[in-house]
C-alpha cells in the first residue's frame, strides 16, 4: 500500500518517491537546482550526530538538508 | 602577442573541474577577481601543437538561475565576454543532475561542448554511457575523459580547438514546457524580438523564460532597458503564473524545472544503461557510516583537527629551522660587512629581521595548507559542515559559515581575506554579515607567528595543546559574538541549506600541490610587499626622531666616567681579542657599559615616533599588562598581524646593542622582566580578537556593502579584545 508522508517523518533507511515540493522562491529554486524534483527517488541514508541535517541518497548522488527544509517535501513510500 | 581563443570551463562543483583546469593549464595559472566582485577568477594558457587556448575556470554552479553570486558571475561572463567555446564538465557518474546545467547553457544559445568526466567511476558503478548518442541528442560534441589520469585530454583539446575555431553557434535548442508555458513563451518572444529587447545579449526565448522564472537580475536589466516592454512581459508572466496556479496548483518556476528534468530523464533512456548492481553501498557510504557516526564521528573530527596541528608543527620544524638559520646567517653577514650606523640598522633591524620574521613561517603555513587541501579535496570538509550545521544554526549562522570560518583560520592558518570572501556563497544577507564580522576572530595564518612566538617563549613544552586550545577559544568567541550580533545589530530569520555531500575521493598529488602553492604564494606575496614595506616604515618610526645632541652627550659622558673609574680594565677591554678570557674587573666594566648602552637605546626608542605613541597608550594598556613596546607592535599589527612579530623583533634588537648576545626573539622575551606567561596569554587573546588587519577591514566593508561595517569591526573587535585581555590579566594577577 502506498502512503504519502513528509520527508522529516521518514525513518533511516526508508526509500520513497518525491510527490511534491511545497517550497517557493529561493528555497524552491535551490531545492530543484540540487536535483530534488517530483518523481525523484530518494533514500534517507544518514542523520547528523545532532539528528539534523539529514543525508539523502538520490540515484547518483547524496544531498544533505535541514529538517525544516525537509518539511516542504512530501514523499510517497511503500508501506510494509 | 596572440593570446589565442578563449575557452570557458563550466560545471557543477565536485565534478573534477579544477583537476581538468590544472591538467589543461599546468602551472601557467593566474588567480584574480572578477571586476567589481570578489568571486575568484582563474585563467591559464593551454598550448597544443602550437595552438594557444586561454582557459577561464568559471565558478562551480549547479544552475544559472542566479541563486548565488557565483551563478551571476558565470552567467555574466558567458554572455558578456562571449568565449569562443564553453566546455561543460559533466560528472558521468551523476549524469542527470549534471545535465541540468548543460541544458541551461544550451538555452543560453552559446557554443558549448561536453567533457564527460569520471568515466572510470561511472563504469565501476555499472553505468554504460553512450557518448555518441548523447552528442547526437544535444547537438554538441561530447568527449569522454578521466581528468585525474589525463585520459582523453588530447582528444578533448583537439575537439575544443576545432569547435572554437569553427565558431558556429549551436542549433537553436528549445525544450517544450507544456502548452501553457509554451504559448506564453511564444507571445513573449514576439514582443521581445519586435522590440529588440535585450536581444544583443540574450536569446529572446531565454529572456522570456527568465521573466517567467522571475529572475531578479534580468527583470532589473529589462526595466532599465525598456520599461514598457518589461511591463508587458511582466504582465504576461503574472497572468501565466495565476493560470498555472489555478489549474495545476504550481508555479512557472517549478514547472520549468520539472520539464527540464523530464527532458533529461527521457533523454537518459537512450544514453545510459544501468547494469544491475547488487550492492548500492558505495565506498563513501561505508566510510560515512564511521566518519559521520553519531558517537564516533565528532570524536574522529576532533582527532583529525588535532592531527593537522601535529602534522603542521612536527613536520615543518626542519624547514623552519633552515629558514631561521638562513636569516640569522644573513644578519651576521650584514653585521660584519657593514659599518655601524643608520644603513646597518636599516638592513639588519628593518629588512632582514622584518622579512625573516615573516618568511621564516612560510614552511609552517605551507604544511598547514597542505593539510587543509587534503581535507578539502577528499570531501571531508563537507562532512564537517554536515556534522556542525545544527550547532551553527544555534548561533544564527549557516552550515556554510563553516567554510568561511575554516578558511579564515578555523583550522588555524587560514586568512580572513579569502575567508571573508568565502562568505559570499551564503545567500541570506544576515547570516553572511554575521559570518563576515566574526570570521576574522579565527586564527589566521598571520596570527600564527605571534602564537608560535608566545608558545616558543613561554609554553614550549605544550605547543600542540596550546594551539589546540587557542583554536577552540577562537571558535567559542566567534560563535558567541555571532549569536550576539544576530540577536542585536543583525537580527532576523534563516536561509536554505541544501547542499551536496560529495563522494570521498583520493586527492591527486598535483592538485594538492597546486592548491597549497596558490595559498602559500598569496601569503608570501602579501608578506613580500606590504609587510616588508611596513617593516621599513616601522623601523623609521622607531629610529626617528633621533635623540637630541644633548642627551647623546650625557650618555657619552656616562660611558667615559665608567672608563675613567677603572683604567686598567678599560685598557684590558680595549686590547683584548674577541674570544679572550677577561678578568673580573674587565667583565664588570663591560656590563656597566652595556647597561649604559641599553639605557640609551631605550631612551632613543621612547623618543621615536612609535615610542611616543606606545608610551602615550601605556597608561591604558597597562591594565592588560602591555608595555609600550607591545603597544607599538599592536599598532603595527593593524597593518597586518604578522607585523607584530617583526615589530617586536625590531623593538628588541634595537633595544639591546651587543650583537653577540642576540638570542632568538622567544628567548629574549622569556628573559625580559616585563614578560611572563600571564602577559603572554593576555597578549595572545588581544591579538586574536582585536581589530582585523586593514586588508580584511576593506574586504568586510566591500562585502557588506558599507564602510559602516568595516568601522564597526574595528571598534567592536578592539573593544571586545581589550575587555577580555584586561579581565584575564587582572584576574590572573590575583593568583600570581
Amino acid at each position: 500500500m502506498k502512503r504519502t508522508l513528509c520527508l522529516r517523518q521518514m525513518k533511516l533507511g526508508q526509500s520513497g518517491t518525491i510527490a511534491s515540493i511545497g517550497a517557493q522562491a529561493e528555497m524552491g529554486r535551490r531545492i530543484r537546482d540540487m536535483g530534488l524534483v517530483p518523481g525523484a527517488v530518494l533514500t534517507v541514508v544518514r542523520r547528523a550526530p545532532l539528528k539534523d541535517p539529514v543525508a539523502l541518497r538520490l540515484q547518483d548522488f547524496t544531498l544533505m538538508l535541514r529538517n525544516n527544509e525537509a518539511d516542504y517535501i512530501t514523499v510517497e513510500t511503500d508501506e510494509e | 602577442m596572440d593570446t589565442g581563443l578563449t575557452v570557458a570551463l563550466a560545471g557543477n562543483p565536485n565534478t573534477g573541474k579544477t583537476t581538468l583546469f590544472n591538467s589543461l593549464t599546468g602551472a601557467r595559472q593566474h588567480v584574480g577577481n572578477y571586476p567589481g566582485v570578489t568571486v575568484e577568477e582563474k585563467h591559464g594558457m593551454c598550448e597544443h601543437n602550437g595552438e594557444r587556448l586561454r582557459v577561464v575556470d568559471l565558478p562551480g554552479t549547479y544552475s544559472l538561475t542566479a541563486y548565488s553570486l557565483e551563478e551571476v558571475v558565470a552567467r555574466d561572463f558567458l554572455v558578456q565576454d562571449r568565449p569562443a567555446l564553453t566546455i561543460d564538465i559533466v560528472d558521468a557518474s551523476n549524469l542527470e543532475r549534471n545535465l541540468y546545467l548543460a541544458l541551461q547553457l544550451l538555452e543560453l544559445g552559446i557554443p558549448i561542448m561536453i567533457a564527460l568526466n569520471m568515466m572510470d567511476v561511472a563504469e565501476s558503478r555499472g553505468l554504460r554511457i553512450d557518448a555518441d548518442r548523447l552528442a547526437e541528442l544535444l547537438g554538441v560534441p561530447v568527449v569522454p575523459i578521466v581528468a585525474r589520469s589525463g585520459k582523453g585530454r588530447t582528444q578533448l583539446i583537439e575537439t575544443a580547438i576545432e569547435a572554437a575555431r569553427a565558431g558556429i553557434r549551436p542549433r537553436t535548442f528549445e525544450i517544450s514546457y507544456g502548452e501553457d508555458l509554451d504559448s506564453a513563451l511564444a507571445a513573449m518572444e514576439e514582443i521581445i524580438i519586435h522590440g529588440a529587447f535585450l536581444t544583443e545579449t540574450y536569446p529572446a526565448r531565454w529572456t522570456a523564460l527568465k521573466y517567467l522564472e522571475k529572475d531578479a537580475q534580468i527583470l532589473e536589466k529589462g526595466r532599465i532597458a525598456a520599461a514598457d516592454i518589461s511591463g508587458q512581459l511582466e504582465a504576461i508572466a503574472l497572468r501565466t503564473a495565476a493560470h498555472i496556479s489555478a489549474t495545476l496548483n504550481t508555479y512557472p518556476e517549478a514547472l520549468i524545472a520539472d520539464h527540464r528534468y523530464g527532458y533529461i530523464h527521457a533523454m537518459m533512456k537512450g544514453v545510459v544503461q544501468r547494469q544491475a548492481t547488487k550492492d548500492r553501498m558505495y565506498l563513501s557510504d561505508t566510510l560515512d557510516a564511521v566518519l559521520t557516526n553519531r558517537l564516533v564521528g565528532p570524536l574522529i573530527m576532533l582527532l583529525i583537527l588535532l592531527g593537522l596541528y601535529k602534522f603542521t608543527f612536527t613536520y615543518s620544524e626542519v624547514p623552519v629551522g633552515w629558514c631561521e638559520s638562513m636569516f640569522g646567517y644573513l644578519g651576521d653577514l650584514a653585521d660584519r660587512a657593514l659599518p655601524d650606523g643608520l644603513l646597518k640598522s636599516l638592513i639588519i633591524s628593518g629588512i632582514i629581521d622584518g622579512a625573516g620574521g615573516v618568511l621564516g613561517f612560510v614552511p609552517l603555513i605551507m604544511f598547514m595548507f597542505f593539510g587543509i587541501a587534503i581535507l578539502e579535496d577528499t570531501g571531508y570538509l563537507a562532512r564537517v559542515a554536515f556534522m556542525l550545521d545544527r550547532v551553527f544554526r544555534m548561533f544564527g549562522l549557516h552550515g556554510s559559515s563553516v567554510m568561511a570560518y575554516i578558511i579564515s583560520g578555523g583550522i588555524a592558518g587560514g586568512c580572513a581575506v579569502p575567508g571573508v570572501m568565502a562568505a559570499r556563497t551564503l545567500r541570506s544577507p544576515r547570516e553572511r554579515l554575521a559570518t563576515l564580522l566574526t570570521a576574522p576572530f579565527m586564527n589566521c595564518g598571520a596570527k600564527l607567528p605571534v602564537m608560535a612566538l608566545m608558545i616558543a617563549a613561554f609554553f614550549a613544552s605544550h605547543e600542540a595543546l596550546v594551539m589546540f586550545l587557542l583554536t577552540l577559544l577562537a571558535w567559542a568567541v566567534a560563535l558567541l559574538s555571532a549569536r550576539l550580533l544576530r540577536s542585536t545589530v543583525i537580527a532576523g530569520a534563516s536561509t536554505p541549506f541544501v547542499m551536496e555531500l560529495p563522494p570521498y575521493r583520493l586527492p591527486t598529488v598535483k592538485g594538492l600541490l597546486i592548491h597549497t602553492w596558490e595559498r602559500t604564494w598569496q601569503y608570501i606575496r602579501k608578506a613580500g610587499t606590504v609587510i616588508l614595506a611596513i617593516s621599513i616604515v616601522v623601523w623609521a618610526m622607531m629610529t626617528f626622531p633621533q635623540l637630541p645632541a644633548q642627551s647623546l652627550h650625557t650618555y657619552e659622558k656616562l660611558r667615559t666616567e665608567e672608563l675613567i673609574s677603572a683604567p686598567a680594565a678599560a685598557q684590558e677591554l680595549d686590547s683584548a681579542e674577541e674570544d679572550a678570557e677577561l678578568s673580573e674587573s674587565a667583565l664588570q666594566l663591560r656590563q656597566a657599559l652595556d647597561a649604559v648602552d641599553r639605557k640609551e637605546s631605550e631612551a632613543a626608542l621612547r623618543n621615536s615616533i612609535a615610542g611616543r605613541i606606545g608610551t602615550s597608550l601605556e597608561g591604558i594598556s597597562r591594565l592588560a599588562g602591555f608595555d609600550w613596546r607591545t603597544n607599538i607592535a599592536l599598532v603595527g599589527g593593524f597593518a597586518a598581524k604578522e607585523v607584530i612579530v617583526s615589530t617586536l623583533g625590531t623593538a628588541y634588537s634595537l633595544g639591546e646593542i651587543a650583537p653577540e648576545e642576540t638570542g632568538s626573539l622567544p628567548e629574549t622575551l622569556a628573559s625580559s622582566p616585563g614578560w611572563n606567561p600571564l602577559v603572554a596569554v593576555s597578549l595572545l587573546v588581544f591579538v586574536m580578537f582585536y581589530a582585523p588587519c586593514f586588508v580584511t577591514v576593506v574586504c568586510i566593508a566591500r562585502e557588506a556593502g558599507s564602510w559602516k561595517w568595516g568601522a564597526f569591526s574595528i571598534v567592536f573587535n578592539t573593544g571586545l579584545a581589550f575587555a577580555m585581555s584586561v579581565a584575564i590579566y587582572q584576574v590572573g594577577k590575583l593568583f600570581i
